[in-house]
């Protein structure tokens, strides 16, 4: 049985190194692997939280996670695809064309 | 006969909205034939019922037509009701009439105007009103008719809008009358307030069993109304409006500003005569503006150089007699004196209309003289007119009523012999006034050749006004009984002065005014200059000429104030809050749009921070 203060402090830490990354990086292809790396710390806080009720629905939801992920990833990778071949780069800051 | 009321103000009503409409489509004769043949059919009816009205007095001598509720909302429902008495008759009588002649002379006048239907609509429009405010039964159809005429006025003086100048006279008119309505309708309401109707005759009742001789309530109700009526009848202090309202054509003088629409002041003051004998101080104070004004306007009178304002300042000045005898009692003499006048000076700006037209639209009267050779017509006329204005003893109209207007003064409770003592002073300076004008354009050189003669259509009206301004006087007797049927007798008073007296002063007065004018215009003009040409007599010519300096004074009183704080609050002040919430969204539009750079990070950063801002609230909260 996973313990849920250190499941619960791993999850935040890899959390914030997702934050960190999309905040830090430039490079888009490293700012949608930093989104799944939230998107796995969010998994793990279900995971943990589930074992200590000792519920399946934990589970459940990340297996719903995962699934997004997927989707979310395909999409995403298809819009980088799509950017390289309008600006023939992958850094973030160069396509900032749409400001107010 | 007397059911026929209603058509009087109705004709009229229907010819003005006939020229309104199909006015600028029709020729020049199917104008002049409606507009001057609604105002032949109204002055016929009037006669008619007046025919009626005399050979069978109907009960209590008044007969009332209701033709319909005009408005019923609670316990206020006045109605379109008209009222024929006495006084009433001889008005819509004089009005109808007078309005027939000038409207015949009109055809000729203002033939070849651009705005001939425009011009008749107007009047047959101001005719519909004018009879409206005299035979209205209750005082909102009175205000109705009162500010029609004021409409009337306002459009007839800015007639010929091209010039800025007329215009600027008409909205001195309409805002300087305004002063006096809202006085008026102020009054109405207090009347309705504590009475609660505005039916004249139920009114007058309710006020002579409601208040007591002085009450405040009848002295508040009498001062609002004389309010009113000093504004429409250009006495002080609201008297500055008519000598500017000379702009507008001289039919249109004469009719509105000289013979009837002027004089629905008296009327109003003479229809509730009761509030006015209920509140003395108020009643004196219509004496003393009256005795005023016809001594000031007097002075400025004499000084004027344009032939339309002489006659504009006499017209004040005679109104001012009418006001006299309204303050001591004498109703019926102001009445009478009402009808002389709407006679004479209808005649004079009739005359005057034929001068100025003949010499190519010249005001000036030191440009005129030795038309009586020119001009024989509206010499005789002129004469005539002016004789009645100065009032020449025992032939002419004016002299008549005059004389028992002074007589009243010296002989009513009221009265006074102060009172009377000014108006001796007032023929003095009317007779001055009006020979200097007729010495001045009539004798002497020849200066402006003369380029057009009238035609019968101006002659004929002047010779029946000629006509009724010599006879209009001698039915004294019979007029006086005939108004004591609707107005109540003088209440007399011996002060030692005789009728016969007060007619000897009065001739006297007249003949010294004639005899200066002589020796000063005729005899030795030399006499004129010099009393001009001294620093003192400069003064007093230059602050006579500008009407005492009233106009000066409102403009620095009233005018200028309000141009100012216009001026100054140009921005608008109020308005000045709502811009700034617009200015504060637009600088938060601003500032936000600096945050919407295109850099993903940094929205990835705000949407962080904002979830750990909103997460510590929800917690720590």
């Amino acid at each position: 049985m996973l313990p849920i203060r250190e499941g619960l402090i791993v999850a935040g830490i890899l959390f914030t190194l997702g934050v960190v990354g999309v905040l830090v990086r430039r490079n888009v292809l490293f700012v949608l692997m930093s989104i799944e790396v939230m998107l796995n710390a969010a998994g793990l806080a279900f995971v943990v939280a589930g074992t200590r009720w000792r519920q399946p629905d934990g589970q459940v939801v990340f297996l719903f996670i995962l699934a997004m992920a997927a989707a979310e990833v395909s999409v995403g990778l298809a819009l980088v695809l799509e950017l390289y071949h309008q600006y023939k780069a992958l850094d973030t800051d160069a396509i900032s064309r749409m400001r107010g | 006969m007397l059911q026929l009321l209603w058509l009087i103000p109705a004709i009229p009503f229907a010819g003005a909205l006939l020229l309104m409409v199909f006015g600028p489509r029709l020729r020049s004769k199917a104008v002049a034939a409606v507009g001057v043949g609604t105002i032949a059919a109204s002055a016929i009816i009037s006669l008619l019922v007046a025919a009626a009205f005399l050979s069978a007095p109907p009960a209590a001598n008044a007969y009332t037509q209701t033709l319909w509720t005009w408005i019923d909302a609670g316990g206020f429902h006045p109605e379109i009701a008209f009222y024929l008495d006495a006084l009433s008759l001889v008005m819509i009588v004089v009005v109808t009439f007078v309005s027939f002649l000038i409207h015949l002379y009109s055809t000729e006048f203002m033939r070849g105007d651009e705005g001939y239907s425009r011009f008749f609509a107007y009047m047959n429009l101001f005719v519909a009103s004018m009879v409206t405010l005299l035979l209205a039964d209750n005082l909102l159809l009175l205000y109705l008719g009162w500010e029609g005429v004021g409409l009337c006025s306002y459009l007839l003086i800015g007639f010929w809008y091209q010039d800025p100048a007329n215009g600027r006279a008409g909205q001195k008119a309409f805002i300087v009358t305004r002063v006096g309505d809202t006085a008026m309708a102020v009054g109405l309401f207090l009347l309705f307030h504590s009475l609660g109707t505005l039916r004249i005759q139920d009114l007058m009742h309710a006020a002579q069993n409601h208040w007591a001789a002085g009450s405040p309530y009848a002295i508040a109700a009498a001062a609002l109304l004389l309010g009113g009526a000093v504004g429409k009848s250009a006495q002080l202090p609201l008297q500055t409006w008519l000598p500017d309202a000379m702009a507008g054509p001289t039919p249109t003088s004469a009719l509105i500003h000289a013979a009837t629409m002027v004089t629905a002041g008296v009327y109003l003051i003479a229809r509730t005569h009761v509030l006015f004998e209920l509140a003395p101080p108020i009643q004196f104070a219509v004496a003393v503006v009256g005795a005023a004004t016809l001594l000031l306007a007097g002075f400025s009178a004499l000084t004027q150089s344009d032939l339309k304002r002489v006659l504009a300042y006499s017209t004040v000045s005679q109104i001012g007699y009418m006001f006299l005898a309204l303050g001591v009692g004498a109703w019926g003499a102001a009445i009478f004196h009402f009808m002389t006048h709407a006679f004479f000076k209808a005649l004079l700006f009739l005359a005057a209309g034929i001068v100025i037209e003949a010499l190519h639209h010249e005001h000036d009267i030191f440009r005129m003289g030795g038309l009586r050779k020119e001009l024989p017509v509206a010499f005789w006329t002129f004469l005539i007119g002016g004789c009645a204005l100065a009032g020449l003893p025992l032939i002419t109209a004016g002299f008549y009523s005059k004389d028992l207007i002074l007589w009243s003064a010296a002989n009513s409770r009221a009265g006074s012999a102060g009172l009377w003592g000014v108006g001796i002073a007032g023929v003095v300076l009317t007779s001055l006034y009006t020979f200097r004008l007729i010495f001045v354009v009539f004798f002497g050189q020849a200066s402006t050749p003369v380029s057009r003669r009238p035609g019968a259509a101006m002659l004929i009206p002047a010779y029946v006004l000629a006509f009724l301004s010599i006879v209009g006087g001698f039915d004294k007797a019979p007029f006086a009984a005939f108004m004591a049927t609707a107005l109540p007798a003088l209440p007399e008073l011996s002060r030692g002065i005789t009728e016969a007296m007060s007619s000897a002063a009065a001739g006297a007065a007249f003949l010294a005014g004639i005899l200066i004018a002589w020796y000063v215009y005729l005899r030795n003009p030399a006499a004129s200059r010099s009393l001009v040409a001294n620093p003192a007599g400069r003064l007093l010519h230059r602050f006579w000429f500008a009407d005492w300096g009233m106009d000066w004074l409102y403009d620095r009183l009233f005018v200028r104030p309000v141009v100012w704080m216009a001026a100054a609050n140009k921005g608008d002040v109020i308005d000045s809050i709502y811009d700034g919430l617009a200015r504060a969204a637009a600088l938060c539009y601003r500032v936000l749009s600096l945050t919407e750079t295109g850099k993903l990070r940094w929205y990835a950063a705000w949407i962080a921070g904002g979830s750990v801002v909103m997460v510590a609230i929800v917690v720590f909260l």
